[in-house]
């Protein structure tokens, strides 16, 4: 669909090639030839499949038949999926509005001409350096209740103190959204430090000058300034949320029950160890779908509108 | 007004405002802090004093126990050779497949920003949507074309799989480096008559070692980190670390060793963290040229 819409504008300006041209590129056509083969069948080709599996009734080997939308059907009153839509919406939300005032405030501080602020920084950026497998093992470790922070309160004379959201059902997604939170707000700060420094710095005179107070400055002027920055943070984070799956598979494994279950751990089982192709794809087709819709109109802004270089 | 301040915003005495900023950070730095804190307590701790002590205490009977165990003897699923079998197997992909996608991002961006290739503005604007699409929407028809062709399960599968879906950034990356360096200076080579591949490793090549240490940095996280690719391309003999400390925290029988689970967590964080730690401000600016410059 996007491919359609983008092949337009570059297809016209191509006729005034001169032969000579023609041969001095051939290597450069040639050099991308192997990328232009990754995207015709990895990028373009297994995307169709997969989409083309989702109409078919395959369970363990893939069948080329066609049973409509049979399995979008079956998909949406299956309790898993819906858990997992439901879950990723949660986590979405909480997530990338969490990463983007945590990591705000985070530069905002560190930008306060603080001492040691090479320190700080390292400090809030190290998690993102580190797997997600890593960040689901340490926070199942700190969070299960019998050895960890539970264990800890409690020695400390609160004896009724609870928490227990790792094996809870109605809470345990949100023990993800805490792992989360911890391995991507120092990103957000990192893209938000840039943009504060960008800042004009007369801009900060002038205010000082007017008497307007800072949080003013902030809330008025600088957050509309950062608007480019927290465009890409979004983004950047929005295509974390979609790609969920270590984090649940190492902390909890979408339980307990299926409490904890992502769209994204839905298609892996259904595909890999369920044997039900035909349903993995049809989740995997409604993921692809939410994407488009979500991201399609800014990456059309951002890169294929915007002129390319013009050599 | 204050004369203290010729860089910064506003006066730097130490009022109740600077204390709560300092307050405030340093309050987010143990937040953060906290979960490394605790691994490595853990793995230095044996069992018995994990069961009953503070999880946030220093060990008492200090001991390394856990970490030889992790590397050499946990057991993940039937065999027990500790988490070095998937050390060794990330290193085994890490490295054909950063200097592969590397190099496959560099002459893509090269091309890209240089030479006008008929297409080749449709094929960048493909690949860069595919960066956004979800892996699942690839996996089952690329696992169906790599059995087909018999490499499925191997080395050679899961370092083409790196190389193929690192494209999109490195792509991205080369392409905005060298879209930032002078025209002039490829059409100088032209006119003296450089072709395609001797600008290349003349001209342009020489003049991308930031952007080399960047997309190196950036690939070797990235690959050392990756599970999902490694759980379905690389086969049981070449599990990367990521998927065996997976299966070590939760294949262990009777009660989970939490000291060296932990141990392992860290060995598996260490490669990536000393790159962090090393690296220092290219890290965040690898981050930043990957993803905010389009």
């Amino acid at each position: 669909m996007e491919t359609i819409s983008i092949r337009a504008p570059s297809v016209a300006p191509s006729g005034t090639k001169t032969r000579r041209s023609m041969r001095t590129r051939l290597p450069a056509a040639i050099a991308l030839l192997p990328t232009a083969l990754v995207v015709l069948v990895v990028y373009i080709g297994c995307m169709l499949w997969t989409v083309r599996l989702s109409f078919t009734s395959s369970t363990l080997l893939p069948k080329l038949d066609w049973v409509g939308l049979a399995q979008y059907n079956r998909l949406f009153v299956n309790d898993r999926f819906v858990t997992s839509a439901e879950n990723i919406v949660i986590f979405g939300i909480l997530f990338i509005s969490g990463c983007l005032i945590i990591g705000f405030l985070l530069a905002v501080f560190i930008d306060q001409n603080v001492r040691g602020e090479g320190l700080f920084r390292t400090v809030f950026l190290y998690p993102y350096s580190m797997s997600f497998v890593v960040t689901g093992v340490a926070w199942q470790w700190f969070l299960n209740p019998g050895l960890g922070l539970q264990k800890l309160v409690r020695d400390l004379g609160f004896e009724s103190f609870t928490f227990d959201w790792l094996v809870n059902q109605k809470m345990a997604i949100y023990t993800i959204v805490i792992a989360g939170l911890w391995h991507g707000s120092g990103l957000t700060m990192a893209i938000m430090l840039a943009g504060l420094r960008g800042i004009d710095k007369d801009l900060w005179k002038a205010a000082r000058v007017d008497g307007i107070p800072t949080w003013r400055v902030y809330t008025s002027v600088v957050i509309p300034l950062l608007r480019p920055m927290i465009v890409t943070a979004v983004v950047l984070l929005a295509t974390g949320v979609v790609k969920l799956y270590d984090l649940v598979v190492a902390m909890t494994l979408g339980g307990p029950g299926i409490a904890t279950e992502v769209p994204a751990k839905f298609v892996m089982d259904h595909l890999f160890e369920r044997n039900n192709i035909a349903l993995g794809t049809a989740a995997a087709t409604m993921m692809l779908i939410t994407v488009v819709i979500v991201l399609a109109p800014w990456v059309y802004a951002r890169y294929i509108r915007a002129e390319g270089r013009r050599a | 007004m204050s004369t203290l301040v010729p860089r910064g915003r506003r006066p730097q005495n130490l009022t109740i405002g600077r204390v709560g900023v300092y307050a405030f950070l340093a309050t987010a730095a143990l937040f953060f802090l906290l979960p490394l804190w605790i691994m490595v307590m853990t793995s230095l701790k044996p069992m018995d004093e994990i069961r009953l002590g503070n999880i946030l205490a220093l060990p008492a009977a200090l001991t390394v126990e856990a970490w030889s165990k992790a590397w050499s003897s946990a057991c993940t699923g039937l065999e027990c050779n500790g988490i070095s079998v998937g050390f060794w197997n990330s290193v085994r992909i890490l490295i054909p497949s950063v200097i592969l996608s590397i190099v496959a991002g560099a002459i893509n961006g090269y091309a890209l920003s240089f030479w006008r290739v008929k297409g080749a503005n449709v094929m960048f604007g493909v690949l860069l949507l595919g960066a956004f699409i979800p892996y699942q929407v690839f996996l089952y028809p690329l696992v169906r074309i790599f059995s087909m062709t018999g490499i499925y399960n191997s080395l050679t599968c899961i370092v083409l799989v790196h190389v193929i879906f690192g494209l999109p950034t490195m792509t991205l990356l080369f392409r905005n480096y060298y879209a930032g360096l002078p025209i002039e200076l490829f059409k100088a080579a032209r006119i003296d008559g450089g072709g395609f591949w001797s600008i290349f490793f003349r001209v342009i090549l020489p003049m991308s070692t930031p952007i080399l240490v960047v997309a190196t940095i950036l690939q070797v996280t990235g690959i050392w980190n990756d599970f999902i690719f490694g759980l379905t391309f690389a086969g049981r003999e070449n599990l990367p670390m990521t998927v065996q400390l997976n299966n070590i925290v939760h294949s262990t029988q009777g009660e989970r060793a939490y000291n060296v689970d932990m141990a392992a967590t860290m060995l598996a964080a260490l490669v990536p963290l000393v790159v962090y730690f090393v690296s220092g401000r290219w890290f965040v600016r690898g981050i930043a040229a990957g993803a905010v410059k389009g």
